[in-house]
């Protein structure tokens, strides 16, 4: 066939048709690449809910459960701790947990369902490292104003012993709180409330 | 080797391959008649020194990997073993992430050298932005690589820097949750992070390749910043140019031969070398559970971390923070359209280049070390007053490469 036989504008249809159906192709065939990237059925699962027995805790101490593969604290907070808390709420960017980082039954003034039991996930809201637990009252280090709570060590951040955050430091918002609920007067279920079963 | 010898074709085995196979035509091409300006001096050793610690890396990690498990009940242990039990496994691993680090000044220095010469202009924009590309490259591999031990660093570290991308606005708790594979770093973060370690220097090899045609095509530049192409004599040969083979090739054997000596010394006495090559908490295994008390990236990543902790949240949004890290880096891709200079090398602009280019140095120096500390008030100020320098060195070059006066330049190479 010689050059002046071309149909160019046929040829343009089916170069044009043929990439078309080509890149459709391209587009399914990438959904098990990319898919496959999400956690897995077995990452997934591990989201299981875990207990937590706080029957043996120590009034100021910290317990660490391990929840989709994070640290979750239970902190048994003494009446001290508590009484101190809302003398934090001028230096706090969101003292009455505006932002959605609790379930609705922890958005009340101590963050928890009992006031001396909180429950919270373990990273930092900024860039995830998990903060350093400081109970002490006016340490050296974090100034006479510390009320017990974390500090960040990755990038300073601070919270105070309901998980909320300070003005001034990288941490956006207050720490997340899981789902949670009590099976019985000394065990925490975390990863799952009332309203899921 | 003259052009009429290259046209004969020799006998025997190289005959036989030549005419299936360009030997010949591609020696002559990239080596035997490969014009190099004869004025390149110290500072053009540090290409091809990259390539050769490239090479050291592929090697060194197609060893390690015989022996490693990339699984996150066993990878720490297996790098034990590998210190340990494997003979000479020690001395593999050694190299292997002494080379991370050397990889890095060798190629910090590359790029200086790149800016000082003003190899990114025109004709050289490709063979410039292909480097850049290499350089991200590089990071990625660094990155995937440091989680491979699985020890605490590497383990906070990948979780801070993949929290970034949930700093990305609606999309970004998803995106991190997909690059880990997990809610947290886990053992399917490690697993790819292994397999892309192992699969990115090949696109690094692949990008080595490209940056050395697109070389070839416009020529070395020299610290004169001028064209030997210019200047040709009745054979078709710059005058200013000798051939690549054998003149730099012993050079270059030469600078290896420094390079190992000083390799060879930091692998054999301080592989670790204080904390920076290989840093303290990562000779404990990783901990999902606790961060180590200070936490940093290691130290060629950072200047860019240093960045990122100096911009301020705004709008509750570490977002802006992780924009200017990024920028950092990607701003370099468009260097050679900000240098309006009408002289290339750093010889013949003026003072406003050079001072810039100074500062520019020293702010990433700067950086680098604000990066390592942990953050204060006063390292907080020097790290935003050092970026605001860092990026005006890119900002302002359209206006003070404008501006100064520069010398003339010489028609023909100085020295």
């Amino acid at each position: 066939m010689n050059a002046q036989g071309v149909d160019k504008g046929r040829r343009r249809v089916l170069v044009a048709a043929t990439s078309v159906v080509g890149a459709v192709g391209v587009g399914f065939v990438a959904v098990p690449f990319i898919a496959s990237l999400n956690p897995s059925a077995r990452a997934r699962a591990a989201g299981a809910p875990v207990e937590a027995d706080v029957s043996k805790l120590e009034p100021g101490a910290l317990l660490r459960v391990k929840w989709r593969g994070q640290p979750i604290w239970v902190v048994y907070r003494t009446d001290q701790m508590l009484e101190a808390l809302p003398t934090n709420d001028p230096k706090l960017v969101d003292p009455t947990s505006e932002v959605d980082h609790q379930p609705p039954y922890c958005k009340n003034p101590t963050r928890s369902i009992k006031p001396e039991f909180f429950v919270a996930i373990g990273i930092c809201t900024h860039l995830g490292c998990s903060p350093t637990y400081r109970p002490e009252f006016a340490p050296d280090d974090l100034g006479k104003e510390w009320k017990g709570g974390w500090f960040c060590p990755c990038h300073g951040s601070k919270f105070d012993l309901a998980g909320r955050v300070f003005k001034g430091v990288p941490a956006p918002t207050n720490l997340v709180i899981p789902k949670h609920m009590y099976t019985n007067e000394t065990t925490i279920l975390v990863g799952q409330d009332e309203g899921a079963a | 080797m003259s052009a009429e010898t290259a046209q004969t074709t020799p006998k025997g085995f190289l005959g036989w391959v030549d005419k299936r196979f360009p030997v010949i035509d591609t020696w002559n091409k990239h080596l035997g008649d490969y014009y190099a300006p004869k004025n390149m001096g110290f500072w053009s050793l540090f290409g091809s020194l990259a390539l050769v610690v490239l090479v050291l890396q592929i090697v060194t990690g197609l060893w390690l990997a015989m022996s490693y498990k990339p699984a996150a009940a066993d990878a720490f242990a297996s790098v034990e073993y590998i210190m340990r039990d494997v003979e000479w496994g020690w001395l593999l691993r050694y190299m292997h992430s002494t080379g991370a680090s050397f990889f890095f000044i060798v190629v910090y220095l590359h790029m200086f050298r790149g800016l000082m010469w003003g190899s990114y202009k025109k004709p050289r924009e490709l063979l410039w932005m292909i480097g850049v590309l290499l350089y991200l490259a590089m990071m990625a591999t660094a990155f995937f690589g440091y989680l491979l031990p699985w020890g605490q660093m590497s383990y906070w570290g990948a979780q801070v820097i993949v929290n970034l991308f949930a700093a990305v606005p609606k999309v970004g708790e998803g995106l991190s949750t997909w690059v880990r594979g997990d809610f947290v770093i886990s053992d399917a973060t490690l697993n790819r992070f292994y397999a892309l370690h192992f699969f990115v220097p090949f696109l690094i090899a692949a990008l080595v390749f490209l940056h050395i045609v697109a070389l070839h095509r416009v020529g070395s530049t020299n610290p004169d910043g001028i064209e030997i192409k210019e200047h040709k004599d009745e054979n078709g040969k710059p005058l200013d140019g000798i051939p690549f083979h054998p003149y730099y090739t012993v050079k270059d054997t030469m600078g290896l031969v420094a390079f190992l000596a000083i390799f060879a010394a930091v692998v054999f006495f301080a592989p670790d070398f204080g904390g920076i090559f290989l840093e303290p908490p990562n000779f404990q295994p990783a901990d999902p559970l606790k961060t180590p008390p200070h936490i940093a990236p290691v130290w060629y990543f950072t200047p860019y971390y240093a960045m990122l902790r100096a911009v301020p949240p705004i709008a509750g949004s570490q977002f802006p923070g992780v924009v200017v890290m990024f920028a950092a880096i990607l701003i370099m891709f468009l260097l050679p359209w900000l240098d309006r200079s009408p002289v290339r090398s750093m010889r013949y602009k003026g003072i406003l280049s050079r001072g810039f280019l100074a500062a520019f140095a020293v702010s990433f120096i700067v950086l680098a070390y604000l990066g390592l500390q942990p953050a204060s008030d006063l390292y907080t100020l020097l790290a935003r007053i050092f970026t605001v320098v860092y990026f005006a060195f890119f900002l302002l070059m359209p206006i003070y490469t404008k501006l100064e006066k520069t010398k003339p330049v010489p028609e023909r190479v100085t020295t």
